[in-house]
């Protein structure tokens, strides 16, 4: 709250996730925040929005691009630094492992754009997090289903009870040192081969 | 003997072959290393993740490790190359109107630098519009290469035509969408952009600049510093999988091998063109290209100081970094040969005795001659 006037620009071609740390940063009182999801655009933008600070992820494959906008642009003329401090060598590796980057202007205050790094760095891990679970999630309810359809082909054809196929399924897969959801797959995959 | 485990960052072009080879012809296993290779999405991103220490080795711009040393990066710290990756592997392509328009003005299409720029410097002098070209990188030996080329051409890059940034896999289809009308890469992008986007390869680094790094190995000096013995030995490992790379007989595995899903992604039959040097340069014209990738033959692992000393001109020309004697001595420091010599000496094999040597008058398209011990001349007449 204590410094709300900073000009922000975020750059994320994941949408979710630039809309997540937007409503950070605004929850944290700032009010200038400006989003943009391609960075061909920034050359445009840089003009209009002129940021005092700018955080881009870390996979987006243009930040070669980004940072040679930098070096062209009028409206950002002092040269750019980045992340919060050349010498803080923890908080740099902090964000490089959230997969985040900062550029910063030269001459703003540590402490005046720490917090906002914090931020992105936090709201980019969590929303890491969240893709990680959403994809364990997703991989366990598939696997369900495997196991379910593996279980349907041993009841089909060998005339077992459910129980039955899926101790026969957990065994296989004990005896072979595999996971029950790989021998459902091996089944499923020879069952398509054999057809009905 | 004891595994060291060791990360090394790369992008996919062609002359990341010599680390993958390191992996995947066991290389780097002979010397105790158990090599692990990331694949980066940007230049950026190999030159932030190898400052802090993500990646105590990796793929670098051969100007790279001077600009980290100079100051000129975000996390600027003092960087090395003790080996070089390998020598050219660069082109400059255009788009099929371009070329068209090229051809018309008399570029012949036999890939020479000098014929194929006074061609393009009447293209520029009668376009309606400022042509746009892209390279990979700000302090990259492509920036630099097509700059100079266009200057020896008569023409003026930031004046005449305006030049972008780009990662290498996006050019080609930058080019393809029409927002970029030529551009500087290592392959496979010019062959890509020849076969799937109808481009042309205007001329190569082989003709601009005859035998020139392009890439080099880059770690940070004090990382170097407190592990010599694996400096010493992944040197050995590139200066092997160098001397395995430039036998022709094995052209086609390794061709196979860097096409692989995990290194460029890209069909064998265009990775191979680079190592053997035939190149489709575009309207089904096949030319055969002397040193187009040099991988180990005329001491192309060395470091040479007066190689990072002409990168630092044109730093200094394009008003990147000031000229003064303390720069020029941190940008020559970049490149070390000594640890290069004391690497290889248990191997006996020869490596150059001196760190510097004149570029003569083949060496540069254009005639000039590049003489290390006239640096401050040089400086003064070719890049005030």
């Amino acid at each position: 709250m204590t410094h709300p006037d900073l000009s922000i620009l975020i750059i994320d071609e994941n949408r979710i996730r630039a809309s997540i740390i937007e409503e950070g940063l605004r929850e944290a009182g700032h009010l200038r925040v400006a989003v943009l999801h391609d960075v061909n655009e920034v050359g445009r933008t840089i003009e209009a929005v002129v940021p005092d600070v700018i955080v881009i992820d870390l996979e987006n494959p243009k930040r070669d691009t980004l940072e040679h906008f930098f070096s062209l642009s009028r409206a950002v003329k002092r040269p750019i630094a980045m992340f919060v401090d050349r010498s803080d060598g923890a908080s740099i590796e902090k964000a490089v492992e959230a997969g985040v980057s900062a550029y910063v202007v030269d001459g703003l205050r540590k402490e005046r754009v720490k917090p906002i790094l914090d931020m992105a760095v936090s709201r980019f891990n969590a929303f890491s997090k969240l893709a990680r679970e959403l994809e364990q999630a997703r991989s366990e309810l598939e696997d369900r289903k495997l196991i379910d359809q593996a279980k349907g082909i041993l009841m089909r054809t060998r005339g077992l009870g459910e129980a039955e196929a899926y101790a026969l399924l957990r065994s296989t897969a004990m005896n072979k040192n595999r996971r029950i959801v790989e021998i459902a797959q091996s089944l499923v995959t020879a069952a398509d081969l054999l057809g009905p | 003997m004891t595994t060291h485990h060791l990360t090394a960052g790369f992008l996919p072009l062609l002359d990341s072959v010599l680390l993958v080879l390191a992996r995947e012809k066991g290389f780097a296993e002979d010397e105790g290393l158990d090599l692990h290779l990331v694949r980066e999405s940007s230049w950026a991103n190999i030159r932030d993740r190898a400052a802090i220490g993500h990646f105590p080795i990796a793929q670098m711009l051969a100007p790279m490790p001077l600009a980290a040393s100079l100051g000129l990066t975000p996390i600027a710290v003092p960087t090395i190359a003790p080996v070089v990756l390998g020598l050219g592997n660069n082109a400059v392509t255009v788009s099929q109107t371009l070329w068209e328009t090229m051809a018309d003005q008399g570029a012949p299409g036999d890939l020479q630098a000098k014929a194929a720029g006074a061609a393009l410097r009447k293209v520029v002098a009668s376009s309606s519009r400022k042509l746009r070209f892209g390279v990979v990188h700000q302090t990259s030996s492509h920036n630099y290469e097509l700059r100079y080329w266009l200057a020896a051409s008569g023409i003026q890059p930031d004046r005449d035509i305006e030049i972008v940034v780009l990662p290498p896999p996006l050019l080609p289809d930058a080019l393809g969408a029409g927002s970029i009308d030529g551009y500087c890469v290592g392959e496979p992008w010019n062959s890509i952009g020849v076969a799937e986007r109808g481009a042309h390869i205007a001329t190569v680094k082989a003709s601009i600049w005859r035998t020139s790094p392009d890439k080099v190995l880059g770690m940070r000096a004090d990382w170097a510093e407190q592990n010599p013995e694996i400096v010493a030995a992944v040197i050995r490992v590139i200066y092997r999988a160098g001397l395995w790379c430039s036998d022709p007989a094995h052209h086609d595995e390794i061709a196979e091998i860097m096409a692989g899903e995990a290194y460029l992604n890209a069909p064998a039959g265009i990775v191979g063109r680079a190592l053997s040097g035939r190149l489709d340069v575009g309207g089904g014209v096949v030319a055969d290209v002397p040193d187009f990738f040099v991988p180990h033959r005329n001491d192309a692992n060395f470091p040479w100081k007066s190689h990072a000393l002409w990168y630092y001109s044109q730093m200094v020309r394009w008003g990147e970094v000031a000229a003064s004697q303390e720069n020029s001595e941190i940008a020559a420091g970049a490149f070390r040969p000594d640890l290069y010599r004391a690497a290889l000496a248990p191997l006996v094999v020869p490596a150059p005795e001196t760190d510097y040597r004149a570029e003569y008058t083949r060496a540069f398209f254009d005639g000039q001659v590049f003489d290390p011990q006239h640096l401050d001349e040089y400086l003064a007449e070719h890049c005030a």
